[in-house]
């Protein structure tokens, strides 16, 4: 039933488009549909993003909706959230997701909190577009991923796309869901190309997708590490080990049926996340998997995270920080060995 | 010489004030007799700004609000049985009793919400202010704060912003001189109203204790914004007769002269009946009987909270998601 959503209808499966034609897609499909939707953030306009992820978007909506606004975190994502209050679809480009951390009073204090305090009254359909992922070498304050810190509050919406499918078919529920959705984008993945088909669809949010099917272990995978996985899995398959990819796509909404379903079939689970492993994403994902499907695993949940230390720069050092296919393969086996 | 429409407008707003601050003081009372959960900050001798400028907006205008907001929400017109009903924690209460003195909301009166962030809300009410120009209306936002928000980044990137886009936004800044327990020179640097000076944004210092002050300046701010000229500052020079809190009771930072003067000489419903009376526009017993009338609706107000329910447990759980 959930992964239905994820395959692409073979008509169009013949189209493939990167992952930042894909959120681009989504936004222009989303601001012809509806007026009401207008993206805000630093350098959207004509420059399009440093990552040119919005590029031409001024042309057909014009600067009143493709805002550029001030180097201002806070009060883009404050006004944003005032005026999703009053009715519009803002959707807030913050820049890399590092830099969530200066509008955190609006997203944890002020927009995820709105709807409950009002008794309901008012709703915060806000969007906030930003980046995730090491390993482009950007060093300690443009490298982190911090979806853990808003999953952690209620009240927020947070999704994961890994695939341009995905990005695009996520990006347009978050656009029409009445709550504030943190949307990542691993920046690694922008040139990553993926079947789209031309026709509309949507991907609900808090519906996982089994990426690739499996018997002997399950990987939980999200955003880049479900690209990790996935090249895991080939690599085992070729030692005759049958790897289950299970991608959540949202951690909140978490679809905890699928993952425990897919780690009761296999009786082992892998969580992969590329946020910090200390009190980060891949501590919840094992708690629901050794929660749901504690008698029918053969060995303990493993979980696979960032580091706990600043993101270095020199690129020996940044690529020990963050799961590779290597090590994810080497713990794979281990756990596969253990009974 | 005012007409007769403008005697009823003062008396109108005569009568708003006189209802905050009963309001507050029965507040009080309730805290004080352990019957009120929670905090509560009293607006008691600000009320003049609250009045003066919500009396300057029409229905469909924005506010937003402190943690010192019931005098912002009841002129804005939010009902006291409600209000008293959301402070008491109880089933009808404007958030159902989940928002609590500090959070009231009712977009049926245009208000958006009281914040309990210093500064927090003046990015709401920014944004409402750039939806109202998106959508071509010529509705204008209200973001009213105390001279603590003045310490806080975020008012400095929305007003940035608000100036560089021309929104419909008034920013009212309540000057009560202590931020919390603290004189706010020793918090402020050089002049509050240079700082939105500087982005380009018209301000207008007005005494806060006299509401015809307060409602002429906000009606001239609310034209030029309507108008599309952008937006507007407000620095109202008030007092808070209270403490910070209701629990504030000794109050070291500051003498008990100090408070007895501005009662005494700067007290807003004073100074309009005064002058009222003075003009022969209206005569003592005129405010007695308006006392007594709005004591009288106040009590059923609150009789009305204290027999309402609390929520369901089930309401715990509720609003999390839209
Ligand atoms: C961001 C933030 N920091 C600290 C507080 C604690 N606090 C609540 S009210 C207040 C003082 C506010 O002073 P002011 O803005 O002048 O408003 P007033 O209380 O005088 O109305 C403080 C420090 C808070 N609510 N929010």
């Amino acid at each position: 039933m959930p992964s239905a959503a994820a395959i692409p209808p073979a008509s169009s499966a013949a189209r493939e488009i990167t992952f930042a034609q894909a959120v681009r897609e989504a936004l222009a499909e989303e601001m012809r549909r509806d007026p009401r939707v207008f993206i805000i953030g630093e350098d959207v306009a004509e420059a399009g993003t440093p990552f040119k992820v919005l590029s031409g978007l001024v042309q057909e909506f014009g600067p009143q909706r493709v805002i550029d606004s001030p180097i201002s975190e806070a009060g883009i994502t404050g006004i944003a959230t005032g005026a999703a209050v009053v009715g519009m679809r803002p959707v807030v480009d913050i820049m890399f997701g590092d830099f969530i951390t200066l509008a955190m009073d609006q997203i944890a204090n002020q927009a995820a909190k709105v709807h409950y305090m009002s008794g309901g009254k008012l709703r915060v359909p806000l969007v906030v577009r930003t980046t995730l992922g090491a390993t482009r070498r950007s060093a300690a304050q443009h490298s982190q991923s911090l979806h853990a810190w808003v999953s952690h509050i209620p009240g927020l919406k947070v999704a994961l796309p890994s695939t341009p499918y995905d990005a695009k078919g996520l990006l347009k529920s978050a656009i029409r869901d009445d709550n504030p959705v943190i949307f990542f984008e691993d920046k690694m993945m922008y040139t990553l190309r993926g079947p789209v088909p031309e026709e509309e669809y949507t991907i609900p949010l808090g519906v996982a997708d089994v990426k690739r099917p499996g018997t002997d272990l399950t990987m939980v995978a999200t955003s880049s590490m479900v690209q990790v996985a996935l090249a895991a899995a080939e690599a085992l398959a070729a030692e005759g080990i049958s790897v289950e990819v299970v991608d959540p796509r949202t951690t909140v909404p978490l679809d905890r049926e699928t993952l425990v379903a897919s780690a009761r079939k296999t009786g082992r689970a892998l969580v992969l996340d590329e946020g910090y492993e200390q009190y980060g994403v891949t501590a919840e994902l094992a708690a629901v998997i050794a929660e749901g499907a504690f008698y029918h695993l053969e060995a303990p949940v493993r979980r696979m995270g960032a580091m706990h230390v600043p993101i270095p720069f020199s690129p020996v050092l940044e690529d020990l920080t963050v799961p590779t296919v290597e090590r994810v393969v080497a713990v794979a086996r281990e756990l596969v060995a253990a009974t | 010489m005012p007409g007769f429409t403008e005697v009823g407008l003062w008396l109108q707003v005569y009568r708003e004030m006189l209802a905050i601050r009963l309001f507050e003081e029965r507040v009080h009372d309730l805290y004080r007799r352990g019957k009120m959960p929670g905090l509560a900050h009293l607006y008691i001798g600000q009320e003049a700004v609250a009045v003066g400028v919500c009396r300057a907006l029409r229905p469909d205008d924005y506010i937003t609000s402190t943690h010192r907001g019931h005098g912002h929400c009841l002129a804005k017109g939010a009902a006291p049985d409600r209000m008293f009903a959301e402070l008491l924690g109880k089933a009808p209460g404007y958030c159902r009793g989940k928002g609590g003195s500090m959070h009231i909301a009712d977009p049926d009166s245009g208000n958006l919400g009281a914040n309990a962030i210093v500064a927090g809300s003046t990015g709401i009410a920014t944004g409402a202010a750039l939806a109202a120009k998106m959508r071509g209306s010529d509705q204008v936002a209200v973001c009213f704060f105390g001279e603590g928000a003045l310490g806080q980044g975020i008012l400095y990137e929305v007003m940035n912003m608000a100036a560089l886009w021309r929104l419909p936004v008034i920013y009212v800044c309540e000057n009560n001189l202590y931020t919390e327990y603290t004189h706010y020179t020793e918090t402020t640097a050089g002049e509050p109203a240079a700082r939105p000076a500087a982005f380009g944004i018209p301000v207008q210092e007005v005494d806060g204790q006299d509401v015809r002050a307060v409602y002429a300046a906000a009606t001239a701010a609310v034209q030029r914004a309507r108008a599309g000229e952008g937006p507007g500052f407000l620095l109202c020079h008030t007092y808070r007769y209270l403490g910070h809190h209701v629990g504030d009771v000794d109050r070291s930072y500051r003498s008990r002269e100090e408070e007895e003067r501005w009662r005494r000489e700067r007290d807003p419903l004073q100074l309009l009946s005064s002058w009222l009376t003075a003009q022969g526009l209206a005569e003592r017993s005129v405010f007695e009987r308006m006392e007594e009338e709005v004591r009288r609706e106040l009590e059923g107000a609150l009789a009305f909270a204290l027999d309402a329910p609390y929520p369901e447990a089930e309401e715990v759980a509720r609003h999390v998601y839209a």
